[in-house]
């Protein structure tokens, strides 16, 4: 394969962890193909974003920065991307599998007329992609057979890339899009502030569902959380129940996360939640059901209710810090 | 209002699917099929938009004869008439979106709803192909659509990273469902005795003049590394203290 073109996501002015979990993907398969490995960051003011994105060993890093590219929109961003990768030479285009990458990346391929792999693990020795299917109870091997080849990449599976100095060249990407003719508009964005860790950040995560039986449950969850420095995740009966924010959920089609320390109360463990948390590393469960399936994959196990065995567990960690 | 929505046949969401021994595919035997769950949301909410704007909802799935089983719970929900397209492959979603392509040409709906992801591929895919090929806006992982009264457009809300992406775009466009955007019905029974009476088209896929060579081709299946098995832990003093001297993460 020859050149592989990621596109990275920011905010507030930084890259975001989880799009250096690509560009280690991209310098895997970059160094065995003898191509390069470029970055492209979209969006307006990128001024310091950029500058970061020297430092991960791209050759080059391609800027969109145009007040048309403000907001995020698959329509515009995969028609800037098209150019850029047309323009690079790109064979493999990337992204780490987040809303975003999800919303994009088939339309880029598809402009591309590329074959997508989603949520991609690894490589093997043929070349095929590894990637979960059926909520990852089952791996296989993806053949894209069409020239340009685009993935989105499992987040978890690939260490940050270290940062650098900052040796790669910057090139401005000439923007113009007509928004007008996107049959589109953007409205606003409704964002849902937290002073947690993001989840796909956390290293450690603190996650209820139905058993925390509402806010009672949660206030509970976030103090142990707070303790931890934790995220605080949860499964989709605490979603869908509106106890939490969309964006908590772990699983199939929820985040994927593998923190060092995954804690689950009040969790049935049902293979949808399974599919999102099963590579953490060492998984806690409590459970008053000593028969729930979340103790199949929990390295510790302990049956009880979640509303004693929680503050119990605030006040142990308190002397076990101090 | 011309609504076309899908209905794929996958094994049952809840049952964990195994690796058959040699790698060629999963285990199906006595495996129930059912339709997606995602897709299950886009009918209800098809019907839910008739139902107000009064209009046309058409189920298609793609997929063996046997298919016609999620078309026809499609169609006890309430939905008008069916569209069978038969093969016995499994497709890539470039593929799946070129057939909805020229089902869409023929059939020119108002709006296509789809599911945002298919939980046995979980490709996630058809929905922005296809909406690239027919030229019009997206709106992926909707958890609420309003419709403008004059029917030109849609106000949809996207569930994602961070919180909610509100977004306006112009019809015909390409809808996925996410999980909150409605509580599917269940069928009534004079439902389902009306669904055997609608009609569903049936069209061989070869029939279509589709390029459908694979272009994202299943090499085989291994299982996912299993987990070494844990320990049940008594009590929390317990619990605390394995996680700071034996596990070390606190
Ligand atoms: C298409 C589709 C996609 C899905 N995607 C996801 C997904 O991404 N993520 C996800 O999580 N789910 C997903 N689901 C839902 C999934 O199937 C389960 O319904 C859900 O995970 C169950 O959530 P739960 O464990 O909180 O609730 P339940 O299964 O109801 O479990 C609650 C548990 O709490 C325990 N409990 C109750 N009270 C206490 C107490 N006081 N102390 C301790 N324990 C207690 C009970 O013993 C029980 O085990 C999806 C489903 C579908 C159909
Ligand atoms: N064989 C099929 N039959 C009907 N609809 C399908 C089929 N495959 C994919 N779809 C539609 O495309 C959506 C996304 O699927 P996927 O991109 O495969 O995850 C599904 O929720 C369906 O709406």
């Amino acid at each position: 394969m020859g050149n592989v073109l990621i596109i990275a996501e920011h905010k507030d002015g930084k890259l975001k962890k989880g799009s250096l979990a690509a560009f280690t993907f991209a310098r895997q398969v970059a160094d065995k193909s003898g191509g390069e490995f470029h970055a492209l960051i979209l969006g307006k003011d990128l001024g310091a974003v950029a500058e970061e994105a020297r430092c991960y060993g791209a050759a080059k890093v391609h800027v969109a920065d145009d007040e048309s590219l403000s907001a995020y929109m698959a329509e515009s961003y995969a028609l800037v991307a098209m150019q850029v990768a047309k323009d690079m030479g790109a064979e493999l285009v990337g992204a780490t599998s987040t809303a975003m990458a999800k919303d994009m990346m088939p339309r880029l391929a598809a402009k591309l007329e590329a074959g997508m792999a989603s949520d991609v693990l690894g490589v093997n020795d043929d070349g095929h992609f590894l990637r979960p299917v059926w909520a990852g109870n089952a791996i296989v091997a993806v053949e894209i057979k069409t020239a340009v080849k685009a993935v989105t990449i499992r987040g978890t599976e690939f260490d940050p890339v270290p940062k650098g100095d900052a040796g790669s060249e910057l090139v401005t990407v000439a923007v113009s899009v007509d928004l007008g003719s996107l049959k589109k508009r953007f409205l606003q964005f409704e964002e849902v502030k937290s002073e947690r860790p993001e989840l796909t950040e956390a290293n450690v995560i603190v996650s209820g569902g139905r058993g925390t039986k509402g806010d009672e449950g949660f206030k509970l969850l976030e103090v142990l959380a707070d303790l931890l420095g934790a995220g605080v995740g949860a499964t989709r009966a605490a979603v869908d129940a509106g106890w939490v924010p969309n964006d908590l959920q772990v699983g199939q089609t929820g985040k994927v996360v593998a923190p060092d320390l995954y804690i689950a109360a009040g969790i049935s463990g049902a293979i949808q939640h399974l599919a999102g948390m099963k590579g953490s590393k060492t998984i806690v469960a409590i459970n008053k059901d000593e028969e729930a399936p979340i103790f199949s994959v929990a390295d510790y196990g302990l049956v009880a209710d979640l509303f004693k065995a929680v503050p119990e567990m605030v006040e142990e960690i308190k002397k076990a810090k101090a | 209002m011309k609504i076309l929505v899908s209905a794929k046949r996958v094994t049952d969401p809840d049952v964990k699917v195994r690796v058959k021994p040699d790698g060629s595919g999963i285990v199906t035997d006595g495996i129930d099929y059912k339709v997606n769950p995602f897709d299950e949301i886009a009918v209800e909410e098809a019907l839910r938009i008739k139902e107000k704007l009064s209009g046309e909802v058409v189920v298609v799935g793609i997929g063996p004869k046997e298919a016609t089983k999620e078309i026809r719970s499609g169609l006890a929900m309430g939905a008008d008439r069916g569209v069978l397209v038969i093969t016995e492959e499994n497709l890539d979603p470039i593929t799946v979106a070129s057939i909805f392509h020229k089902i869409v040409e023929e059939e020119q709906p108002d709006l296509i709803l789809l599911g945002k992801q298919a939980v046995d591929g979980d490709n996630n895919q058809t929905g922005q192909i296809l909406a690239e090929k027919m030229n019009v806006a997206q709106a992926c992982f909707a958890s609420e659509i309003e419709l403008a009264e004059d029917q030109k457009t849609a106000k949809v809300t996207r569930e994602v990273d961070g919180g909610f992406d509100h977004v306006e775009v112009d019809l015909p466009a390409v809808i996925t469902a996410d999980l909150r955007l409605n509580e599917p019905r269940y069928a009534s029974l004079p439902g389902i005795m009306k669904a055997k009476r609608k009609p569903i088209k049936e069209i061989e896929l070869s029939a279509m003049g589709i390029d459908s060579d694979p272009k994202v081709v299943w090499h085989g299946f291994a299982e996912p590394p299993v987990r070494k098995a844990g320990i049940m832990v008594p009590d929390v003093v317990t619990l605390v203290a394995k996680l700071r001297d034996e596990a070390k993460v606190i």
